[in-house]
């Protein structure tokens, strides 16, 4: 974790995320690869800024982004749908939404793998 | 944080287009972590989610007193397998109480090593159990620890009771060629139960 804001008395959820109540996280797998779209960062918060900067470098997976924010992945999932929503953050087609079919998918990961031998 | 973002490694290749991510499970201390280690491109790297104790995520950073949640910890690591394909292998933990984080996890993935040590045979069988509740296909990999007893093929098989169809192989986890060898048999696998009429 990288702070913590102070103690409340109350459970207060989506601190973070802005209040929304029902945030688009599902859309995301923590293998979906995100990349940022825009350089500017101005108004978003601390966190959504600290997104930004390291999804400018290029393509990560959420899970990455997490580890490397040092943020849980659900609370990554929030901050990236987002900034999807506000056209700072696009994801990269998933594995499911391509035009293959499981087994040529499957191949191809057997392809790689034996090239590691 | 400076010499991460300074890897050249860093950073998904540019031409790559498609994730996809197999599990790496096993009870503790089992080699989830120096297997996952061991083939990945980019030093291991870990999340952590807070879970309440019922076992649901804490998706906000405050709000939740710290002592009522548990901090589960997941390594992975990422292989480029193609200029289009990158891997991800997910080192998860057997407990069974994390049921949100597992179906997190299971969700999507391509399917599960479970890797097993035949000092503890009877450890596995927790994680076994949660993936075939959630139906996620798997192969079993004895990671042969120096003074580990070595088992014929027929008793590990009836130890673990596996079916038949279900890969069965030996591995180093430490050893990188070892350990795709582990994951190639789980692909062949995949790749023969699509075949198979559903
Ligand atoms: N001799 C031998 N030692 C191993 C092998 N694989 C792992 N180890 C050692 O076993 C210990 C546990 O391995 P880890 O990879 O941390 O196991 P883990 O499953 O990630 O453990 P937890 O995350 O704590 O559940 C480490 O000290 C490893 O170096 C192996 O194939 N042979
Ligand atoms: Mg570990």
């Amino acid at each position: 974790m990288t702070r913590r804001r102070p103690e409340r008395a109350l459970v207060r959820p989506h601190v973070v995320t802005g209040g929304r109540a029902h945030p688009t996280r599902n859309i995301f797998d923590l293998v979906t690869l995100v990349s940022a779209t825009r350089t500017r960062a101005t108004g978003l918060s601390p966190e959504k800024r600290r997104v930004m900067e390291l999804c400018q470098g290029g393509a990560l997976s959420v899970a990455e982004v997490a580890a490397h924010l040092a943020l849980p992945a659900s609370v990554t999932k929030v901050l990236l749908s987002d900034l999807v929503d506000s056209g700072h953050i696009v994801t990269r087609a998933s594995a499911a939404d391509r035009d293959q079919t499981e087994d040529q998918l499957l191949r191809e990961v057997l392809n790689g793998l034996r090239a590691r031998l | 944080m400076g010499s991460v973002l300074a890897s050249d490694q860093l950073y998904v290749r540019e031409t790559v287009r498609q994730s996809v991510k197999i599990l790496i499970v096993g009870h503790f201390a089992v080699g989830k972590t120096t297997l996952v280690g061991a083939l990945s491109e980019i030093r291991p790297l870990r999340t952590e989610e807070r879970m309440t104790q019922a076992g649901e995520a804490v998706d906000h950073l405050a709000g939740v007193p710290a002592k009522t949640t548990t901090t589960v910890a997941m390594d992975f690591g990422r292989l480029t397998l193609s200029d289009d394909l990158v891997l991800y292998l997910f080192g998860a933990p057997g407990q069974q109480r994390f049921t949100h984080l597992w179906n997190d996890l299971a969700r999507g993935a391509l399917g599960a090593l479970v890797l097993a040590d035949t000092r503890r045979l009877e450890e596995s069988f927790g994680v076994m159990t949660l993936l075939e509740e959630r139906g996620l296909p798997y192969a079993v990999a004895i990671n042969q620890f120096d003074d580990a007893p070595v088992f014929p093929e027929e008793e590990l098989r009836e130890a673990l009771d596996l079916l038949p169809t279900t890969p069965l192989v030996t591995c180093d986890a430490r050893d990188p060629a070892s350990s795709a060898s582990a994951l190639i048999a789980l692909v062949e696998y995949l790749i023969s139960k699509h075949q198979e009429p559903a």
